[in-house]
């Protein structure tokens, strides 16, 4: 019962069972995981935080792409219509469903923005060997909490079915901002791939 | 005395660890000193939170499955689809894939994360089982897939952007819309709520 315990920072609770663990600077490609029940503790490193900051910019450029840009096009009995990504966002704009536009514009926009952003403020100074900047800790926090409720990927398989129902019904064309969404999608799982959470925490609280 | 357990948790520890970032405190510290997250003891306090957003979710699923969630005018005259009925409709016209998405979605994931969030929530209130590993899986599970079925708000989004061709057809969207919203975004924040760490605790000493 009484074995010493290592210091205080040399230890990590995990959040998934409480199950203390002490932990130390890994390989690259090493992972930690929880000795009781098996949460990933310390995701392998396999790319430096300069990546992750270059993906979030190119990220952030495809956003403004994709909101921009022509998103989808119908035709049929010869009437068209083009809708953009804001559009579709809008859609709930009529009457008392208004709230509903602006969660979805937080969802498919405005919050993958924000994230972009927290990510770049955190870790830039961070990639080029400076000390965080003040408010990295809540930037990354920030970043963190919000992936959730962060839904772009779910809006690209939404609009693959609704593509679906309306395929019988008129023609569609694409336009430059789909394949925008589309990238993105690819762009952010690459970029969470490349995170280790816990070394960008051992970083920031330096 | 309990046997010598395999694990030493923090709590045991006398400590509190940071569920966002992982660092440990003392017992009783407020903020985490690293990431500024509150920190929060492993109790059932927790538990409250839990059933409030649950039941705040049920109750607005129930006027997502009856209003209308499409209202589709086209020559031949005026439609409302409800969830269900939008699947339904897929599936006769043969496109089984995509109803199969959107009953999966809309209808079975919605259900069965009810069940399985008062299940855990239920399970570590009376504290009375074992296989900590189950139910840590299913909480994962209910975790990593609720937001998925927000994909039917986005389908009716998409749609009533798009489909605007006067009086050949046109889609707007129906009531449905904005209580699904707010069922699938109460039920994240339950299993948000939700300690994992509650799953791991003993039965207590006195029972
Ligand atoms: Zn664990
Ligand atoms: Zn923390």
């Amino acid at each position: 019962m009484s074995v010493p315990l290592p210091p205080i920072d040399e230890l990590i609770a995990c959040p998934r069972c409480d199950t203390l663990h002490q932990c130390r600077v890994l390989a690259e490609t090493e992972r930690a995981a929880c000795a009781r029940c098996g949460t990933l503790l310390i995701t392998p490193r396999t790319r430096s935080f300069l990546h992750v900051v270059a993906l979030s910019f190119t990220a952030m450029i495809l956003m403004v792409a994709a909101v921009f840009f022509p998103f989808l096009g119908i035709s049929s009995h010869g009437l068209s219509h083009e809708s953009s990504v804001f559009e579709a966002a809008m859609a709930f704009s009529d009457g008392w469903l208004a709230p509903l536009s602006l969660a979805v514009l937080l969802a498919i926009v405005l919050l993958p923005v924000a994230r972009f952003i927290a990510l770049i403020y955190t870790l830039w100074p961070l990639a080029n060997g400076r000390p965080a900047l003040r408010h990295a800790a809540f930037a990354f926090r920030f970043a963190e909490e919000l992936q959730p409720w962060s839904m772009a990927e779910i809006f690209v398989i939404g609009t693959g079915v609704a593509l679906v129902k309306v395929a019988g019904l008129a023609e569609i064309s694409f336009g430059p901002a789909f394949w925008a969404f589309c990238a993105l999608i690819v762009v952010t799982v690459l970029k969470t791939a490349f995170m280790s959470k816990w070394t960008i925490w051992e970083a920031i609280g330096r | 005395m309990t046997d010598a357990a395999p694990f030493l948790t923090a709590t045991d520890a006398g400590l509190t660890g940071c569920t966002s970032c992982g660092r440990v405190w003392p017992a009783g510290t407020a903020r985490c000193g690293r990431c500024g997250a509150h920190l929060h003891p492993v109790g059932t306090a927790s538990l409250q939170p839990v059933w409030a957003w649950w039941a705040a979710g049920l109750i607005f699923y129930i006027p997502a499955n009856l209003f209308p969630m499409l209202l589709t005018a086209t020559l031949t005259g005026h439609q409302q689809n409800t969830i269900l009925g939008g699947a339904v409709e897929l599936a006769q016209h043969g496109s089984w894939g995509v109803a199969g998405i959107i009953f999966l979605a809309s209808i079975l994931i919605p259900i069965s994360k009810f069940i399985a969030i008062a299940y855990l929530a239920i399970a570590v209130g009376t504290e009375r089982r074992a296989g900590g590993h189950r139910h840590l899986l299913l909480y994962e599970v209910v975790e990593f897939i609720g937001r998925w079925s927000m994909i039917d708000v986005f389908v009716v989004a998409v749609l009533s952007a798009l489909v605007q061709l006067g009086f050949v057809a046109s889609i707007h969207p129906g009531p449905a819309a904005a209580a699904f919203a707010l069922s699938v975004a109460f039920t994240m924040l339950s299993a948000q709520s939700f300690d994992p760490r509650l799953i791991w605790r003993g039965p207590t000493e006195n029972e």
